[in-house]
């Protein structure tokens, strides 16, 4: 009676194939962990150890303060909270005027945001170079920021407006014919109903900018303006990759993705709905 | 009949007021609300774009100035007639999308079937299924370069142990094997991208509609063909769209785990760009194959719209 047609179907439909899928997601997750805790010798050692037989710290040491994980840590922090505030601002602004005012241009405005989802990233790296160079700008963070918050910015507009369309307008009507100014309403009403939305927003940019590896490459040629990706790139292309340290610098450069990713992960799979159906 | 009257006329009242406010207000506020997002959307994705064009049609070759200036149609001309790369880059990005795309749609959708259905711990089945989504194409190419290397990579060892080959190989460095191995590393990124939208749209499904195929006596293969599918095809058609797209233009994976080699064979059309632009000074004929690039996914793009609405009716 234990392996009843109910319970074998299941095995077979359900946990079966999705154990599979979940150890396929795991597996390179928990290969390069249990590479970073490994000294040095052991990694390359034959017979391969599945867990580290002496587990160590020294490499997350070693690429910390001699390889420059701290710096390159630092740079993509610096880049993506400033990419942070200036997409949320922007886009809740301009999401704002899409979801509650009718006004000439408002479809060119939208085509516009549309059209930008379909530019190759690779067909502006030149001419980014070319811009930024002309500025004094390669090098500098600033550029990065500018860039990042230009290629998000039509995509969290979208998000937004649909986030602020969800927020009923008699509430912010009823807010100032109690007396609240136009800002009043949207302080204390509008903007805590929308802080879910706006939460949501704010972690997709940071881990796009956290992410993003071709225009960073591009638009930084110092070492110590390094983003973690470019970082993680440099340390690959090197003569004698140095895999402990690599696989350290992978776990350094995956937490804050993670934990992000974590928290909102709730909000994905609705918000992406939403901006999939339109 | 006062009274309706009376209504009417009161709603008639409010409705004028209303018109009036929106006319008098909305003048100047909603130009002021899109115009730091517009500045930077023209300055820094539209302008650059425009310069592209304009390099295309130029010689600009940062190691070679003295050449600089108008070249008409010569980028062009050059590369169709004599660049010995452009042609098989083109077809790996062909087979680099249609592998990647199509594998990820099958196993995102299979995915994303076992996620909606109810067990214990679906909550965290979910989060685990979906993290390679929030992992950078870099960071995913430096975990499976782990995994590849001839040396300490735990595939060699793994069909070591399963008596699938003898001796430790290179993955990414032998031409009959480097490409899957890229293509693996980014089905692995890729997958969870359309679990979460399909997902997201198979929620979205009515009860009823699985109830009353169940009534009729629909198998579960049929119920899928004829009742899911069908409710899903504007997600697919606009996510695969989306992702042909996208990973068209990806390199990350590529750059990282082969730059391009053993003997081109994993150069895509994007990679032979980024290479050029990274490590080349020739930016008039990168800016060429770059507006060849966005044409080919423009034309894509209108025919796939065209043909899947051409469908529908």
């Amino acid at each position: 009676m234990i392996f009843n047609n109910k319970k074998a179907d299941k095995l077979i439909t359900l946990y079966l194939p999705l154990s599979m899928m979940l150890c396929f997601t795991i597996f390179p997750l928990y290969w390069t962990i249990n590479t970073a805790f490994k000294p040095e010798g052991d990694i390359i050692k034959r017979p391969l150890q599945y867990l580290p037989a002496n587990p160590t710290i020294d490499n997350f040491v070693n690429a910390w303060t001699n390889i420059g994980f701290a710096t390159f840590f630092k740079n993509s922090l610096i880049v993506g909270v400033a990419t942070v505030i200036v997409v949320l601002i922007c886009s809740t602004l301009s999401g704002y005027a899409l979801a509650r005012y009718q006004f000439k241009g408002k479809r060119g405005f939208m085509l516009m945001l549309l059209c930008t989802q379909f530019i190759p990233r690779a067909m502006m790296i030149i001419p980014l170079f070319i811009i930024f160079k002309n500025l004094g700008l390669i090098s500098n963070p600033l550029s990065l920021i500018i860039t990042y918050s230009a290629v998000e910015i039509p995509f969290t507009t979208i998000l937004m407006s649909g986030f602020i369309s969800g927020v009923p307008k008699e509430l912010e009507e009823a807010a100032m014919m109690d007396g609240c100014t136009k800002l009043q309403s949207l302080r204390y009403v509008v903007f805590p109903l929308l802080l879910p939305g706006i939460v949501a927003t704010g972690v997709f940019t940071f881990i796009y900018t956290w992410n993003e590896f071709l225009i960073a490459l591009m638009l930084t040629n110092q070492q110590n303006k390094f983003t973690l990706p470019v970082g993680l790139a440099s340390m690959m292309g090197e003569f004698n990759v140095n895999y402990g340290a690599l696989a350290a610098g992978s776990v350094i450069a995956l937490i804050p993705a993670i934990l992000l990713f974590a928290y909102a992960q709730k909000h994905l799979v609705n918000g992406m709905g939403g901006a999939v159906k339109g | 009949m006062d009274i309706s009257s009376g209504v009417t006329e009161t709603t008639i009242k409010s409705k004028k007021t209303v018109k009036k406010q929106k006319i008098t207000k909305g003048n100047m506020t909603p130009y002021l609300f899109i115009l730091p997002s517009f500045i930077l959307i023209v300055g820094f994705l539209f302008y650059p774009i425009g310069t592209v064009f304009y390099y295309s049609l130029q010689h600009y070759d940062v190691a070679a100035p003295f050449y600089n200036g108008f070249a008409g149609l010569d980028n062009f001309v050059t590369i169709f007639t004599q660049d010995k790369m452009f042609l098989p880059s083109l077809l790996n990005s062909l087979k680099w999308v249609v592998t990647e795309v199509g594998l990820q749609l099958i196993f995102g959708m299979i995915l994303a079937l076992l996620l909606n259905q109810t067990f214990k711990l679906r909550g965290m089945a979910r989060a685990v299924a979906f993290i390679p989504w929030a992992i950078s194409g870099v960071l995913a190419s430096s975990m499976w370069s782990l995994i590849f290397n001839e040396h300490m990579g735990v595939l060699n060892d793994l069909l070591m142990k399963l008596g699938l080959i003898n001796e430790p190989q290179a993955f990414l460095a032998s031409t009959t094997t480097a490409f899957t191995s890229v293509i693996l590393a980014e089905l692995w990124r890729g997958i969870p991208f359309f679990a979460i939208t399909l997902l997201a749209s198979l929620q979205s499904i009515p009860v009823d509609l699985y109830e009353a195929a169940k009534v009729d006596g629909a198998s579960r293969w049929k119920t899928f063909i004829y009742v899911i599918l069908p409710q899903l095809k504007n997600t697919i058609v606009l996510t695969t769209l989306l992702r042909v797209v996208w990973e068209f233009n990806n390199v990350d994976l590529l750059f990282n785990l082969t730059g391009g080699g053993p003997a081109h064979s994993t150069t895509t059309l994007t990679m032979y760009i980024a290479d050029l632009a990274v490590h080349g000074s020739n930016f008039g004929y990168g800016s060429a194959l770059t507006v060849i690039t966005f044409a080919i996914l423009l034309l894509f793009a209108i025919v796939y719209l065209k043909l899947s609405r051409y469908e529908k009716e």
